[in-house]
């Protein structure tokens, strides 16, 4: 357990630092849903191909480690229905707030800005009750 | 070379993810799980990511981006409807799920079937997103 503990901290401190060094070099905010949000609805077409290239590096980097060296499974539920409802709402909803877990979270704490503050409390506070119902009323997921 | 800088965020951030178990969903749940078996292991990751980007943000004060102009301009600080609306929504789904855009990518590869579900999925979700936010908007101008 507290090797998970500080793994996540050795983690996080990478997703720190890769979020500092776009922001003092490329001058932007490393926000996942808006870095792909803006290629889907075409508002990020100015630097589309920054977008790509840190996406590209996304799905490439993990999928390396997980060759070399093995990893952790997604464990993601099997009930497509959920996982098809879920990717709708994450979808809609880091868009309609403008960030999620990385462009508020991460980006927005760190420079105590209230709307990161806000929207992570909302998110966290609609992801735990979600958990309550879902999994220990009604035992869907 | 802004484009290759983007690639090396992209790889850090994705690696980062997977080491610190936010590529598991089920310690995403485990997480919000305050109720059961409860894992903290995402405020670890929370605090890890935030200390190195708060230097950052003080290391941005009268100076420039190495590759541009400009940092980004402070968005508008009103909180409005569209952030709570749309930060429950999110936070419904990452519960639902264990996951959120950033991990849905990084996971891509070995998530299975499923991973590549939620991605469709949540790629149709963000080019609904201007619609639902126009009628949101008009909805709270009639108001």
């Amino acid at each position: 357990m507290q090797s998970d503990w500080l793994l996540g901290l050795a983690g996080g401190g990478l997703i720190g630092l890769a979020a500092a060094m776009f922001l003092l070099v490329n001058g932007k905010i490393m926000g996942a849903s808006g870095i792909i949000g803006g290629l889907v609805d075409g508002s990020g077409r100015g630097d589309w191909q920054e977008r790509a290239a840190l996406i590209a590096g996304l799905i490439l980097a993990p999928a390396l480690v997980i060759l070399a060296m093995g990893g952790s499974a997604t464990q993601l539920t099997e009930n497509w229905l959920v996982v098809v409802i879920a990717g709708v709402l994450v979808g809609i909803g880091t868009r309609l707030a403008n960030g999620c877990t990385s462009g508020h979270g991460v980006c927005g704490i760190s420079r105590l800005s209230l709307r990161g503050i806000v929207a992570t409390a909302f998110y966290i506070g609609a992801g735990g009750l979600t958990i309550v119902v879902f999994k220990h009323l009604l035992g869907v997921i | 070379m802004r484009i290759l800088v983007s690639f090396i965020v992209g790889s850090l951030f994705g690696v980062g993810l997977l080491v610190s178990g936010m590529t598991n969903t089920t310690k995403v749940q485990g997480w919000l799980d305050i109720f059961g078996d409860w894992d903290p292991t995402l405020a670890f990751v929370m605090g890890g990511a935030i200390l190195p980007m708060a230097i950052a943000w003080r290391m941005t004060q009268g100076r420039k981006p190495v590759l541009s102009d400009q940092f980004p301009a402070k968005p508008d600080p009103r909180l409005g409807r569209n952030l709570v609306v749309g930060s429950t929504v999110f936070g419904m789904g990452w519960g639902l799920a264990g996951l959120c855009p950033g991990p849905a990518l990084a996971s891509l590869s070995f998530g299975g079937i499923g991973g590549v579900l939620f991605l469709t999925a949540m790629l149709a979700g963000m080019a609904m997103a201007p619609v639902l936010r126009a009628r949101l908007d008009q909805a709270g101008a009639a108001v």
